[in-house]
């Protein structure tokens, strides 16, 4: 079944805004789409079920045009404790979204602070509105990054800038953002959406099962050291050679046609 | 609304903002600068409003800020005119340059130190003959602020800009305008009238137009000419789905006056 008959989701819109393109949006406005439980479980969801789904090549994640998503559910966190907040569901609805094997663009415009950016930072590429905000503001709560942002900032944006941004609650503009890495493109926010979608479109246009590959491969760099990144790279390079895609793109090309890609 | 350093009005889409501190020429304080933030506020929010004019009350237009209260060394000590640009100027002249609406200032006299570069970050600057423009901020040991050591050097060249900043001259409104500083002179009792009606007539054009012009020109700033190209299509690809491009060309088509809406 495709995922957008599914049963409707209370924090998030679910569209098809182009063939083999999902689009999530995070719909809690009054709440500055804070990601609390039901909307974690919720995304985990969608892309669960889009993981299954053949027809879906690629998955566009963004907010409102004010707020991407404004942090975590502070509410929801007040009453954890060290155990409590230990066992709670939501670690295994981050990894839904970690391990989830085809492309997600992040079009970010407004806001993008803390789980929101750890959000968007799971995301393979950002694309940013010019308007666009991250931060890291935990710190003022009395508490750190807990999905990723002390890991996926360093990463990106450096060791002095990532503490700068986390010890001390500094926020980076789109320009910014881009200058370090985080996102690959600032946009005007009236378009940033449609260019994330465009993108999308570009991505779910290629042989799907090469794309899975490829982003996996780039992804065990942070795991890997180079030598062994280098062989989980061969060896994925190797695998698409026994799939039906990688005949009909060399077809193609030798024949100068469009080649029409299955997904096998 | 109930300002004491300000005067504010909205009418027939202009919002008119006059600093009204007649005998200290309308120099800036915190209150004067917290009233300008709300006045600010009220213009972005309102759709109604399509054009600022920004002004001054009296013989002067505004002599920067009012060092009345640093008589003392002591409280010269205290300051910290990082965090003052920081939470009153710098707030200022960002919401300026970035209203997504036209601020048409008319400068109607003596412009000094931030008065003169708070003129300066408007969209278009008009002055009285009798004006004048003074980057007074060397004479007391300090730089210009308030977007000064910016928005000179575009305006005039280097040459000048740092001339006008290192010795802080006084150059006339008919100086300012042969060098390219600002768009035009008027007469003393002509500046006004001109103003209101520049204003009046940009409240009746292609807002979002207007907007978007005034982005793709500050971004052109730091963009290299291929940014700028790029940046030129996505702009235009919104300026092309408002309905006042649609009337626009409509009424190019059917010989007509346009009837913009702003949207």
């Amino acid at each position: 079944m495709p995922v957008q008959n599914q049963p409707e989701y209370t924090d998030l819109i679910v569209t098809t805004p182009a063939p083999h393109v999902l689009q999530v949006t995070l719909d809690r406005p009054k709440a500055y789409n804070a990601l609390c439980s039901n909307l974690l479980h919720e995304l985990a969801d969608v892309l669960e079920k889009a993981t299954d789904d053949p027809s879906i090549r690629a998955v566009v994640l963004t907010g409102g045009p004010i707020v991407f998503a404004a942090g975590a559910d502070i509410k929801e966190m007040a009453d954890h404790t060290a155990t409590t907040v230990k066992e709670d569901s939501r670690a295994g609805y981050w990894a839904v979204v970690r391990n989830f094997s085809k492309p997600i663009i992040a079009a970010v415009n407004g806001f993008c602070l803390g789980g929101g950016n750890e959000l968007a930072m799971h995301a393979d590429i950002i694309i940013a509105g010019h308007n666009a905000e991250f931060g890291q503001p935990e710190i003022n709560l009395g508490i750190i990054p807990g999905a990723g942002g002390t890991q996926r900032l360093l990463r990106t944006v450096g060791k002095s800038r990532a503490m700068q941004m986390i010890l001390a609650d500094e926020r980076i503009t789109a320009q910014e953002a881009q200058q370090y890495g985080l996102v690959s493109e600032v946009v005007p926010a009236e378009l940033c959406v449609e260019r994330a979608v465009k993108l999308a479109t570009r991505i779910a246009s290629k042989p799907p099962l090469a794309v899975q590959r490829a982003k996996q491969s780039i992804l065990q760099a942070y795991e890997l050291p180079l030598a062994d990144g280098l062989r989980f790279e061969r060896e994925n390079f190797c695998a698409l050679f026994d799939t039906e895609d990688r005949l009909e793109g060399i077809a193609a090309f030798t024949e100068k046609r469009k080649p029409h890609f299955k997904g096998k | 609304m109930n300002y004491q350093s300000i005067l504010f009005s909205a009418d027939k889409g202009v919002a008119t903002i006059t600093l009204n501190r007649p005998d200290k020429l309308n120099s800036f304080t915190d209150e004067m600068h917290g009233e300008l933030r709300d006045a600010f506020k009220t213009i972005a929010k309102d759709e109604t409003i399509r054009c600022v004019l920004i002004t001054g009350a009296g013989r002067g237009f505004c002599a920067g800020q009012d060092l009345s209260h640093l008589a003392s060394e002591d409280a010269r000590a205290e300051q910290d005119l990082g965090e003052t640009l920081d939470k009153n100027y710098n707030r200022l002249i960002r919401t300026i340059r970035s209203l997504p609406k036209p601020v048409v200032c008319a400068v109607n006299g003596v412009a000094a130190g931030a008065g003169a570069n708070l003129a300066l970050a408007c969209d278009i600057v008009l002055a009285a003959c009798s004006a004048s423009f003074i980057q007074a901020f060397c004479k007391i040991g300090l730089i210009p602020d308030a977007g000064g050591t910016w928005t000179l050097p575009r305006l005039v060249g280097s040459a000048r800009a740092l001339a006008l900043a290192m010795l802080g001259d006084k150059i006339s409104a008919e100086e300012a305008h042969d060098w390219g500083m600002i768009w035009k002179t008027f007469d003393d009792e002509t500046l006004m009238p001109e103003a209101q009606g520049m204003a009046l007539h940009l409240a009746t054009q292609p807002t979002q137009a207007l907007a978007l012009i005034k982005r793709a020109f500050n971004a052109s700033t730091s963009n290299t000419l291929d940014q700028q190209l790029d940046l030129e299509r996505d702009l235009q690809t919104i300026a092309g789905r408002t309905s006042d491009y649609h009337e626009g060309v409509d009424a190019f088509l059917n010989k007509r006056p346009a009837e913009f809406s702003g949207k």
